[in-house]
């Protein structure tokens, strides 16, 4: 949320902002047949914030994230993104063609990142961060949901991004796994830096994560609420303070489908 | 932090050997899986050929047997195989000049909606006719040789090419563009490390059948197009039926056969097995 909201986010640090909506309208096609995904979003991420978005089905998560990586265009409203982007989705959408290293090295080479044995190393590198490096010659249909998750997330990184756009990347996974990834991806934030916008409906899997979730309502989205996270990290997705602040968020969302019921 | 970060690799390393299968049986055993039935069904067939022989039901000089058959491709090789590689390097000459032009024509279709829309149908339409259907223009164009040839072949391996390059990229699942977009991949580069790259198995199907057509319409216009120089398969099989030497008429269709299995099954079926298998699209 802009200052109004978020509390501790005030005026000063307005510029500090990675990503500015304000006023952000979207809507699919026309006549009869529009829908309107989003409706007048205003939402302000701090820099090197871990920021978790939940919502409905289909209430504009999807493309909210869209629009911040620039693959669509607002209808209205305004929108700013400082740096460049990188965009995780639920699949890997990893290139079935390339060994998990050659995905790598691709998003280097997209980058304009290089000569090629330089991108040969930071590929490798990049793998090695998400614990990936024995798998490096493997394709993606050769390894796990899991590491095919991973190994999106080493090319997410390998884009060098300001902003991390998740689109519900855990979402197919089994509970062991996420949790592991989890706590790899809070490592990997809280050393880079990186400005996170995680994308989910798991509630828990928001607190879990994020310094703040942020509540969308059902279609059309809107900012219903937004909520800090004062829970110390590292987190455990069982611990009680996790359950409650969860529950409450869920709560919240429910109050939102509901309202849609009558 | 750098114990939590060791656990976490422990945990993960852990969980990841659970995950990766082992790799599967050997490449002898598959080789063997592969060969052994082909061998059989050979022999079974060769059986019935003479099975068929014995029974006397047309004289031996009408259906002669597989053996005088092999006998006589043993003492011919050398026409055999000239003749098999005048015809090979025609088609390949032909088959080449499709895949330009089919190339072109299909990424000009995949690319411009405008051009899709005038000529899309159009060339699901020239699929569809027989390529034994355009000899007569060819001849007239260019006379009796190898051009008309050539022309036919490349009429007839071209749509099937270009059509392969449009379904390939139109089978482009959208979530890999839109991750190749977010990676900075647009236009030409966008083409170039995603598109042709995802619609390759598609387009390996094109070629197959493209290569099929151009065979097809080689071996008819060998026999049609009477006054060659060059002395092809088709050439040869009119020959031995002019000559009323039937024994030479089965050798030289022998020969066809066999060279059809090895490029067709042998050459494509191959690497249509090992792009399948690279792209993930059968199991390992
Ligand atoms: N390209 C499009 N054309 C038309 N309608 C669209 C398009 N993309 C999304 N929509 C519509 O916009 C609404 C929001 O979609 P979106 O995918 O952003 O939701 P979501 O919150 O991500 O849903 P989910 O939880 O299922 O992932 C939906 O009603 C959807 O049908
Ligand atoms: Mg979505």
């Amino acid at each position: 949320m802009t200052a109004t909201l978020d509390g501790s986010n005030t005026a000063a640090h307005a510029s500090k902002a990675a990503v500015t909506l304000s006023g952000v309208t979207k809507a699919f096609g026309a006549g009869n047949r529009r829908v309107l995904a989003i409706d007048g979003i205003d939402l302000e991420v701090p820099t090197g914030s871990f920021t978790c978005i939940v919502g409905a089905s289909g209430c504009g998560k999807s493309t909210l994230l869209s629009l911040v990586a620039g693959l669509e265009q607002p209808t209205s409203g305004a929108l700013s993104v400082e740096g460049k982007t990188a965009l995780m989705f639920q699949e890997s959408a990893l290139f079935s063609w390339l060994t998990l290293q050659g995905n790598v090295e691709l998003a280097i080479k997209l980058r304009g990142g290089t000569s090629k044995a330089d991108r040969a190393a930071e590929a490798r590198a990049m793998l090695e961060l998400v614990h990936l490096g024995d798998f490096a010659r493997h394709r993606p249909h050769e390894v796990s949901g899991g590491m095919r998750q991973r190994a999106a997330l080493a090319r997410a990184l390998a884009q060098q991004p300001e902003v991390l756009l998740m689109d519900e990347p855990f979402g197919a996974l089994d509970a062991i796994t996420r949790d592991l990834l989890h706590e790899e991806l809070e490592q990997l934030w809280s050393s880079r830096g990186t400005t996170v916008l995680f994308v989910t409906h798991n509630v828990r899997e928001a607190v879990r994560l994020g310094d703040r979730v942020v509540v969308l309502s059902s279609r059309p989205g809107r900012v219903v609420e937004s909520i800090d996270v004062p829970i110390p990290r590292p987190r455990r997705i069982e611990s009680s303070a996790v359950a409650d602040l969860a529950a409450h968020v869920a709560d919240r969302l429910r109050e939102e489908v509901s309202r849609h019921g009558r | 932090m750098v114990v939590e970060t060791e656990q976490l690799s422990a945990a993960l390393s852990g969980l990841d050997a659970l995950d990766v299968v082992a790799a599967p049986a050997g490449r002898l055993r598959r080789a063997r899986a592969v060969i052994l039935p082909k061998v059989a069904a050979t022999i079974v067939f060769i059986g019935l050929w003479q099975l068929l022989v014995a029974s006397k039901w047309k004289p031996e000089y009408v259906v002669p047997s597989p053996f005088s058959v092999l006998h006589w491709m043993g003492q011919n090789p050398g026409s055999l195989l000239s003749a098999s590689w005048v015809t090979l390097s025609r088609g390949l000459l032909g088959f080449a000049i499709a895949i330009v032009i089919g190339g072109a024509i299909g990424i000009l279709n995949a690319s411009v909606p405008v051009v899709r829309s005038a000529m899309g149908s159009m060339i699901t339409g020239l699929q569809t006719m027989p390529s034994i259907a355009w000899y007569p223009l060819a001849i007239v164009f260019f006379g009796l040789g190898e051009h008309a040839i050539l022309f036919v072949v490349v009429v007839g391996a071209a749509p099937s090419i270009a059509n392969g390059i449009m379904s390939g990229v139109d089978q482009v699942p959208p979530l890999l563009r839109r991750a190749g977009r977010t990676m900075g991949a647009r236009g030409l580069t966008q083409l170039r490390y995603i598109v042709l790259p995802a619609a390759l198995p598609v387009f390996f199907s094109g070629l197959k059948q493209g290569w099929a057509f151009c065979w097809r319409s080689l071996l008819a216009g060998e026999i049609i197009v009477v006054a060659l120089t060059n002395r092809g398969l088709g050439t040869l099989l009119q020959e031995n039926k002019d000559f009323l030497n039937y024994v030479g008429l089965y050798g030289v269709m022998v020969t066809i056969f066999v060279l059809g299995v090895i490029v067709d099954g042998v050459l494509f079926g191959t690497f249509d097995q090992l792009i399948r298998r690279r792209w993930g699209l059968v199991e390992a």
